[in-house]
């Protein structure tokens, strides 16, 4: 059965830009092993011959013409949402350092 | 009693100028605000709702055509892009948020005359199913407060059967309509994976994630299906609708039927009383014409299983655009861009979307790819090779919606795989992409009971008009 250690825990974290206090590892580290005990029953399926299946209804690349359209809002309706905004940009913080 | 009449009815009234849409969104708005302690609802939109009316009883004055849907008031689930007021999904990290444009779903309903008046209650980002996980707090169930509507779109299903407008809109990744229809008494129905548009709708599971409606009839069901099914250029997944409308129901009756019982549904795990109501539907069923045999589709069990590696990876992936930089919340505490990341989806995610991102991010790590997700998609296909070969022997599939009725608040909050496994019996639906729709079938101690139905993909006008002859048969 798949266990998780704290350590484990942490890694998703990182990977899934979330931070946690040590409260929620301890808990995420429980449930987490619970959810995926569950989840390793599909180990034991004998899936011989088979493939995945990704989209259901057997649609394959649905192309559009490569052309400008109209959606009926301008950028200035996106920017009315973003948190903080310069000269019509989206401003984040430094990358670096 | 309703105090709303047929969909159908009330547009045609609009039309004629027998009632003013605008009354009927004062009814509405009345109802909303007297049914308050319920929690059905996070936002109304009063003055769009009441501008829009006007505008219709001019135009309906002026003898101009409205549409099929002439001074409907509808609710929202708050999942979908609405201008005039917040989009939230129910989450902190979406406040605040509002829509630059409109889901096709709410612009096909418009352009047909309906009025949107409110935005339903959900789980945070439709992760759940109880509607425990909205940030804005819980909603409650109409036939008794201390327990929960289902989810995740449990307050469209409370606000059907709470009567404060004809229809509402959900969704439903694994069961998030069926589950608070079964729970609540509504009609809830579930289409073929992509026959309605999902631009505009808060991305959950793409490959799972479908959009429909709750109503008190399976007769308005098909009127706004009807309206909202069909290819969007906006979402490259649409399907081809039929040609035919979906609300022209066949009134042939139940003779002839084909129905297979699926044995795996009616086993363990099954709630004694839910088990007696859905065999006395069957018997009814049975009793008016219909065939009914027992089916067995041997990989049944597995779905849940399948649906919790699946689902999660495609949360991780569609929730990583809450980032903080674009819209919704940001954190001021932050020195940097990765930890304005990091601090911003720690306060605004709650506790079911970390879950599930992580869990998601766990089974499509590098080395746990292909013994998760891998195998999880591989046994989908198992799955839908037993779907397909069931079809070929029955027309549809039944079983019950959930294995209890509605559950206590608080019950299974802190035990999240106990709260997954109230989904075991609609995932598989979602997995497949077939349509699914549930029906009340009675109640057991005064709490509503969903009997679910199933029909092949982009059967759905037969599954409507078999469900229409359903719930003309059963009776407590």
């Amino acid at each position: 059965m798949t266990k998780l250690s704290k350590d484990d825990v942490l890694k998703l974290a990182r990977l899934a830009r979330i931070s946690l206090d040590d409260e929620e590892v301890e808990r995420y580290t429980e449930e987490f092993s619970a959810i995926l005990g569950y989840v390793d029953q599909l180990e034991s399926v004998d899936v011989s011959g088979l493939e995945p299946t990704s989209q259901v209804t057997g649609l394959t690349n649905v192309m559009r013409d490569d052309t400008a359209a109209s959606y009926g809002y301008e950028p200035q309706d996106l920017l009315k949402n973003v948190p903080h905004v310069q000269k019509d940009q989206i401003k984040v913080r430094r990358m670096i350092g | 009693m309703s105090q709303w009449q047929p969909i159908k009815v009330i547009a045609r009234q609009v039309q004629a100028g027998e009632v003013s849409a605008l009354d009927l969104v004062e009814q509405s708005l009345r109802t909303i605000h007297d049914k308050d302690e319920f929690h059905a609802i996070i936002a109304t939109l009063d003055d769009t709702a009441r501008s829009r009316a006007r505008s219709l009883d001019e135009r309906a004055a002026n003898g101009e055509r409205i549409g099929r849907l002439a001074g409907v008031p509808f609710i929202a689930k708050d999942n979908f892009l609405v201008f005039g007021t917040e989009t939230t999904a129910a989450s902190n990290i979406l406040k605040g948020f509002n829509a630059p444009y409109q889901a096709t779903a709410i612009e096909r309903l418009e352009a047909e005359g309906a009025i949107c008046v409110a935005k339903a209650n959900l789980d945070a980002f439709a992760h759940g199913s109880s509607t425990e996980n909205s940030d804005f707090g819980p909603t409650k169930n109409p036939h008794d407060p201390t327990r929960v509507p289902g989810g995740s779109s449990g307050g469209s299903g409370a606000a059907v059967v709470l009567d404060l407008a004809p229809f509402a809109l959900g969704t439903d990744t694994g069961g998030s309509i069926r589950l608070p229809a079964s729970f609540c008494g509504a009609v809830g129905y579930k289409p073929t994976y992509g026959l309605v548009s999902r631009s505009g709708v808060v991305a959950m599971a793409s490959s799972l994630d479908t959009i429909g409606p709750l109503t008190r009839t399976v007769q308005d069901t098909a009127l706004v299906l009807d309206v909202m099914a069909g290819r969007d250029p906006l979402d490259s997944t649409t399907i081809e609708r039929d040609a035919e409308t979906y609300s022209n129901l066949d009134a042939a009756d139940l003779k002839g039927a084909k129905i297979g019982i699926v044995k795996e549904y009616m086993g363990e795990g099954l709630d004694d009383a839910v088990r007696q109501t859905i065999e006395r539907s069957i018997d009814q069923l049975r009793g008016a014409g219909a065939e009914i045999v027992e089916v067995s589709l041997p990989s049944l069990p597995l779905a849940l299983a399948v649906y919790y590696v699946v689902c999660p990876a495609e949360v991780s992936s569609n929730l990583s655009r809450y980032d903080g930089q674009r819209y919704g919340f940001s954190t001021d505490d932050a020195q940097n861009l990765d930890e304005s990341f990091s601090r911003t989806r720690e306060i605004g995610f709650g506790a079911e979307a970390k879950r599930r991102i992580m869990i998601g991010t766990y089974v499509l790590s590098s080395g746990y790819y292909d013994a998760y997700y891998n195998k999880a998609q591989t046994v989908r296909t198992k799955l839908i090779q037993e779907f397909a070969a069931a079809f070929e022997s029955v027309d549809f599939l039944l079983g019950p919606t959930a294995p209890t009725t509605a559950f206590k608040l608080g019950q299974n909050i802190d035990d999240p795989l106990a709260m997954y496994l109230i989904d075991i019996m609609t995932v598989a639906a979602n997995l497949v992409g077939v349509p699914s729709i549930s029906i009340p079938a009675g109640t057991v101690d005064g709490l509503p009971v969903g009997l679910q139905l199933l029909a092949a993909q982009k059967h759905d006008r037969a599954l409507l008009s078999l469900a229409a002859q359903a719930e003309e048969t059963i009776h407590e």
